[in-house]
């Protein structure tokens, strides 16, 4: 069999909210990096290097810390707080 | 257990008689029906509000409410639940949510209720638009819940 040594594995990115409003984009793949983290994924999308503090992460729709490693195939998704309102 | 989000605008009660009569075919067969109604309120913060576009994650926001509805049958002693809710655009006076818990007897019908319907609001990946007269904006103030501040820690 003729299979390829190295897959370029992919994940998935997707903004919500305010955050694809203000970047003008909300799903993009791109390249999976060894070791590659939740902040580390956001950094790549973005181009900026901090995570500002009140962005929420979900791995494959569960939330997840910025720490959380990533894995081929994952979607990573970045949104704002969601909808709380007053009680 | 039924979890439903519409684009489309829904009448609760219609929606919760047809539920009942389907879920519970044989009369008598629960005590107590609790049941919540968000609307959409044509002010904010001062502001008159003439629309407003309800964002999702669509998947999550499912996985998100069937996951907390099991929690509630799981921790509470409840014969059935049901949520609906709205996405899209809504207009002032549309119902957004409709959270109702049956049970055998009214403290956990309740109980049950409130706590899915607090516990949608800190989880489930809603974000809402509003538009007002200069223009449309994103509601800012929202606050996570104690759940997703843990996970974020974790």
């Amino acid at each position: 069999m003729n299979q390829p040594l190295v897959h370029a594995a992919l994940i998935r990115v997707r903004l919500f909210a305010a955050l694809a409003d203000a970047r003008g984009w909300r799903e993009r793949e791109l390249p999976l990096a060894p070791d590659m983290t939740v902040q580390a994924v956001w950094t790549a999308a973005t181009g900026e290097p901090a995570l500002p503090a009140r962005v929420l992460c979900a791995r494959n729709m569960d939330y997840c810390g910025p720490d959380t490693r990533v894995a081929p195939g994952d979607e990573i998704a970045f949104f704002p707080p969601v909808t709380g309102g007053a009680p | 257990m039924s979890v439903l989000i519409r684009e489309a605008a829904f009448e609760p009660w219609t929606e919760l008689a047809a539920y009942e009569r389907s879920r519970f075919p044989a009369r008598g067969g629960f005590g107590a029906c609790a049941s919540f109604v968000g609307t959409m309120r044509d002010l904010n913060e001062g502001d008159s509000v003439a629309a407003m576009t309800l964002e999702h994650y669509p998947g999550m926001t499912e996985r998100h409410l069937q996951a907390i509805c099991a929690e509630a049958q799981a921790r509470w002693a409840l014969l059935d639940t049901l949520v609906i809710h709205r996405v899209g655009r809504l207009a002032p006076g549309d119902p957004i949510v409709l959270v109702a818990a049956w049970s055998a007897h009214r403290a956990e019908a309740f109980t049950a209720c409130r706590h899915i319907m607090e516990d949608l609001k800190s989880k489930a990946p809603f974000w809402k638009k509003e538009t007002t007269a200069d223009g449309e904006r994103w509601v800012a103030h929202n606050t996570a819940g104690v759940a997703v501040e843990r996970a974020r820690e974790s």
